[in-house]
């Protein structure tokens, strides 16, 4: 090797390392054109899906305007639309899933990043996310056959028995139910809620532990009073996550909610959600008014979602900045 | 004394709250899980994986249209995703200082977020609109927006693990920048690349929503995309709403069926992608 450059004069080796570099330069330039191509098509995409969403819905929009988020008619053949009964039953049940799996999942990530035998952590987490695995429509057919039979004939009529009391405990009983969609919401909602608020406790550093147990805290008293309020914010956006997740869910719930346009206080009534009835009646719309009135059906869900995943990532980030948590999850 | 005795017993109390917990959580998917072995399997034959569906109230045939159905819509989506994902992926990593990393990586978030079923009503609107016919091409493109972010979050957190030294240990030997990121970082990360995509497969495999409107579902099997066909997940959803016994038996073959695909794929990218950390740590 030695030799060879040895022999060569200096100035004929000049210009081949300046073809070489030449040619690289070509191709770090191809390289970057063809990445730059990938990468700048993500953002044209969502532009796309923004415009398609609008334009599949102007009609509607021109039409209704604001309205169509306060009013209550459906009538497809008088071609009058209002959504309110649908965001309604959108919230509700998500609210219903949120009050019965963010306990849980904060219950399980706490107990899995402070208390759990070391060899147990890693499986049962592992476990938990499967059922963010399992699809969407396999939750709706475990809903429908085992699930509701199950609540309509047992935890139903319990509670009417117990909590009557109440407004959202009365009226007759049917299977499909705003309760029975807020509960199958629940268990697909858990591994998210679950996953990113333990990412965040395990991003708390250990020093608040010492620091609380070496006051004589227990050790109860050290994860409630130290690391709890450490990743706060961290955990109420891993709970917004969950929410963003719930809002859109679309097959189990249609499965399961019964798809009435109506609103009510009781849980045990049917509902719908806007996902459900866009699901629902978008193949089978008649004319274009209602299949645009569904597109802003979309279109709003859309927007929804977008600003409460927005603002989980923005809480999620102020814990733990650029550590990537919730980024699996998100 | 007796105040520590109350707050040992409160700390303990709450332990045994959160074990509760846990148990109350892994409820759900063993019930699932199990359900479905039992439902399913009973109906699971070889006609349910290679005979065509039998007319509505009559008993055998099975879903071959409908596997068929979706191993061509989810890899046609493959076929449009997976490029876009990495490429965009390997891009935020190498470039990780550029604006537009910033943009794409904030618009992947924004687009992992959004429903199912309004990317559905994007393709909607795009394809089956415009092309006035519902066709499985317009699934595969719903699909591919929901594996794209997906794959280019992968790619990139996995490309991100290559050690630096590596990279400037292939520059120093006079490497040129598209050589060192093809032949070194991405060769090296191949395997995680590789399970990151087939976690994005399992998860688009399962979907229902996009294709209720795109793909439509279809009574025969299809190998046209211009045309509607049917998909797994639809199967089991129109299966499991319909009115027929014999269906509600089919729809739980289909799901365990679907869900066997599914755990396989994620299970096994999820303990590959394990073990690479380990070996890396």
């Amino acid at each position: 090797m030695t030799a060879v450059t040895e022999h060569q004069p200096p100035p004929r080796s000049i210009p081949q390392a300046h073809a070489s570099l030449e040619r690289a330069s070509y191709g770090d330039w191809v390289f970057r054109i063809l990445l730059t191509l990938g990468a700048i098509s993500i953002p044209v995409l969502l532009a796309f899906l923004v415009y398609q969403l609008y334009s599949g819905s102007h009609l509607a929009i021109a039409k209704f305007g604001f309205n169509f988020v306060t009013s209550s008619t459906w009538d497809p053949v008088a071609e009058q639309f209002g959504a309110f009964p649908l965001i309604f039953g959108t919230l509700v049940s998500s609210l219903i899933a949120l009050l019965i799996a963010v306990p849980l999942s904060l219950g399980v990530a706490i107990y899995l990043t402070e208390f759990a035998p070391k060899g147990i952590r890693q499986p049962v987490a592992f476990l938990i996310g499967l059922l963010a695995a399992i699809p969407s429509v396999v939750y709706g057919l475990w809903g429908i056959f085992v699930l509701t039979p199950i609540l309509r004939s047992s935890v139903f009529p319990f509670l009417r028995s117990t909590l009557g009391f109440l407004p959202f405990f009365r009226g007759p009983i049917y299977g499909p139910s705003m309760l029975a969609a807020g509960i199958i919401l629940s268990i697909m909602v858990m591994p998210y809620v679950m996953s990113v608020s333990r990412e965040v406790l395990l991003a708390v550093p250990n020093t608040q532990r010492e620091a609380a147990l070496a006051l004589g805290a227990t050790r109860w008293e050290a994860v409630i009073t130290a690391v709890v309020p450490y990743g706060r914010s961290g955990i109420i956006g891993a709970i917004i996550l969950g929410l963003g997740r719930a809002l859109g869910e679309t097959m189990a719930v249609t499965m399961l909610i019964g798809n009435r346009h109506e609103i009510g206080a009781s849980l045990f009534a049917p509902s719908y959600t806007m996902a459900a009835a866009i699901a629902n009646e978008f193949s089978e719309a008649v004319g274009d008014m209602h299949l645009s009135a569904l597109a802003y059906v979309a279109f709003l869900l859309f927007l929804v979602t977008v600003v409460v995943n927005a603002g989980a990532r923005l809480l999620i980030w102020r814990v733990a900045r650029g550590s990537g948590v919730g980024s699996k999850a998100l | 004394m007796n105040r520590r005795i109350l707050r040992r017993l409160v700390s303990n109390l709450m332990v045994g709250l959160m074990i509760g917990a846990v148990i109350v959580a892994l409820l759900p998917l063993f019930f699932i899980l199990l359900n479905l072995m039992v439902k399913g399997a009973s109906s699971l034959s070889l006609d349910f994986f290679t005979r065509m569906p039998a007319p509505a109230g009559e008993t055998g045939g099975g879903v071959a249209h409908a596997i068929v159905g979706t191993l061509i819509i989810v890899g046609v989506a493959c076929l449009i995703g997976l490029p876009i994902g990495i490429a965009g992926g390997i891009y935020c990593a190498e470039y990780p200082t550029s604006r537009l990393t910033w943009v794409t990586r904030f618009v992947a978030d924004v687009m992992n977020g959004t429903p199912s079923i309004v990317v559905g009503v994007f393709a909607w609107a795009w394809i089956v609109a415009t092309q006035k016919h519902f066709s499985a091409l317009a699934g595969s493109v719903a699909l591919a927006m929901l594996m794209i972010p997906m794959v280019l979050r992968t790619t990139e957190e996995m490309i991100k693990l290559v050690p630096n030294s590596l990279r400037e240990a292939a520059l120093a030997l006079g490497y040129p920048r598209w050589r060192t990121s093809l032949q070194i970082v991405v060769r090296t990360t191949l395997p995680g690349i590789v399970t990151g995509s087939l976690l994005a497969v399992a998860r688009i495999a399962g979907e229902t929503a996009p294709l209720l409107f795109t793909a439509l579902g279809s009574q025969y099997l299809s190998f046209n995309i211009n045309q509607p066909m049917a998909a797994l997940p639809l199967t089991v959803f129109t299966y499991a709403t319909g009115p027929y016994e014999e269906w509600h038996r089919y729809a739980w073959a289909a799901a365990l069926v679907l869900i066997l695909v599914v755990l396989v794929l994620s299970l096994g990218a999820r303990l590959s992608i394990r073990r690479r950390f380990d070996l890396n740590a």
